[in-house]
């Protein structure tokens, strides 16, 4: 299945943060790029939903559901600004 | 709760006679999905390695032409993902790992599986002995493709498909059980679907 | 600017059809009733989830169509090989209950006061969301210079076909049609490629607007060939539905 962006996790996100996180800016823990979460490159699947950045693939993002819980590894960001 | 949908059924059928074959939780399907967690890689031969590592150290490294001039099987065998799909009678074409680990000396317990794109996975040394790991390449009659895992991929159909890594380059050797990629998020770090071992603590 | 966070918690909760509308062949209009709904914006999403009398569940996304203040609408392209959408597009009835959680979004809409001009670039389904801008840019009187770029394999798989044809002034829809032309067509064929962006694109000197979605091939694509024709990226907005548009 070819890539989706974060606008496909834009629920899933809103139920982890709480809030709308489309529209906020990640920065790559790897390579320093600056983007709305919404361009994130997306991978869907389960066993869990893997965001990486645009620029350089680097993991941003990954989370697991499993059962009520939700893992949520943000380590790959340096930054998360929600607007 | 959630309402049941009337008249949704999914994509689901697992064929009469063959419950027994299916795992529990698992259905049987006749695609063959791909799930990835990151972009395909797309290795050729001639730069393509395998090794058995130890303390990050080649103990021993085959290239493509070394690999496809060991003794390779074909290999028939049902798989199961943990996201639920079982596909029976698989097709392959395979190197036993058997004939990987026998040339090289080792004591350890457990070995991580490493692969192109950074993904990991850990399992028992004995799980990928005895006949039951192959380094497949060949998938259906045909060359492994990339989205499946090509050049080659870990075959250890007895545990759950996340084991059977894709785009496998080699596997490092052990002494305690370390978790790959998934199993650091909680999935399961043995996956016997027969005990429905998907998560961590099942 | 109207792309801010939506607050609030966001639930399942149950919605009912109350109308269904067929489209084309292949794609389907659903109107839902969705107690309590706090209102959307213009180029969100709603997540549907279906569960079988096993407990088996399946959730795919779908673009709101309609726009602020008015129902709930979405519409669904059906695939052949989908497991959600041919549901929706052949079994659903009116009175069937549907679970759903939404409004979902805040990167991928817009309102009149963000302006423009604005371009809208449509492949297959990916004209839903738009659709959604279409309508609210005229609900609200605004007269934001916008074209519509719409990619589709053939007239009859053109969605909203009679709507788009009575846009009023000020929005200018383009085809492209990639597989089937109808005999004498004038308009463009094949794929939306640089050349044709080239083409239609507002010059990026007037400071334009872009909003494209659909399958992730023709996304990139065309946001590739925008900001090669000068669009700074922040102002090219993207949302991907995959290679098979959703499922």
């Amino acid at each position: 299945m070819e890539a989706l962006d974060g606008n496909a996790i834009g629920g899933l996100l809103h139920e982890v943060f709480g809030t709308e996180m489309t529209a906020a800016e990640g920065t790559c823990a790897a390579c320093g790029a600056r983007a709305p979460v919404a361009q994130a490159v997306v991978y869907l699947d389960a066993p869990g939903t893997v965001a990486r950045c645009r620029h350089c693939a680097s993991v941003l993002m990954v989370i697991v559901a499993r059962r009520q819980y939700r893992c949520v590894d943000l380590s790959g960001l340096a930054a998360l600004d929600v607007r | 709760m959630s309402p049941v949908s009337r008249g949704f059924h999914g994509r689901r059928r697992t064929p009469a006679g063959q419950e027994g074959r299916v795992p529990p939780g698992q259905y049987v399907t006749a695609d063959f999905p791909v799930l990835s967690a990151g972009p395909t890689p797309h290795t050729p031969p001639e730069k393509w390695s395998f090794s058995i590592t130890r303390a990050g150290q080649p103990a021993k490294s085959w290239t493509w032409a070394e690999m496809r001039s060991l003794p390779d099987e074909t290999v028939t065998t049902d798989i199961h993902c943990v996201t639920r799909w079982s596909k029976l009678d698989t097709v392959w074409q395979a190197v036993s790992v058997d004939t990987l680990l026998a040339q090289v000396e080792h004591d350890a317990r457990y070995v991580l599986a490493f692969c192109d794109g950074g993904y990991t996975t850990n399992l028992p040394l004995p799980d990928v002995m005895g006949g039951q790991a192959w380094l497949a390449f060949g998938y259906d009659g045909s060359p492994l493709a990339p989205e499946h895992g090509g050049p080659a991929r870990l075959l250890v159909p007895h545990l759950y498909f996340w084991k059977s890594a894709k785009w496998v380059r080699g596997l490092e050797l052990l002494d305690a059980d370390e978790p790959g990629f998934w199993e650091t998020y909680g999935y399961h770090m043995y996956g016997d679907p027969w005990r429905e071992q998907r998560y961590a603590g099942d | 600017m109207a792309g801010t966070a939506v607050r609030g918690r966001l639930t399942w909760q149950i919605a009912t059809v109350s109308a269904i509308t067929r489209e084309t062949a292949r794609a389907v209009t659903i109107t839902l009733e969705v107690p309590g709904w706090p209102g959307h914006q213009a180029g969100q999403h709603l997540d549907v989830r279906l569960t079988a009398e096993d407990g088996y569940r399946a959730e795919r996304s779908y673009s709101i169509a309609s726009a602020p203040g008015e129902p709930v609408v979405i519409t669904v392209e059906r695939l052949d090989d989908g497991e959600v959408s041919p549901y929706l597009t052949d079994e659903l009835r009116v009175g069937d209950e549907l679970e759903l959680r939404g409004p979902i979004g805040g990167y991928f809409v817009w309102a009149p006061e963000d302006g423009g001009p604005l371009l809208l670039a449509a492949g297959g389904s990916g004209v839903v969301p738009l659709r959604s801008i279409l309508r609210y840019r005229q609900r609200s009187g605004a007269t934001t210079a916008t074209r519509l770029l719409y990619s589709a394999r053939s007239l009859a798989d053109v969605i909203y076909r009679d709507e788009l044809s009575r846009s009023g002034g000020g929005v200018e829809v383009i085809y492209t049609l990639t597989r089937v032309r109808p005999p004498g067509w004038r308009g463009h064929a094949g794929r939306a490629d640089a050349a044709l962006l080239a083409d239609v694109a507002w010059p990026a000197g007037q400071d334009p607007l872009a909003f494209v979605c659909g399958p992730t091939s023709f996304v990139e694509t065309v946001a590739g060939a925008l900001t090669g024709l000068g669009y700074p990226a922040g102002r090219v907005k993207t949302e991907r539905f995959g290679a098979t548009g959703g499922g």
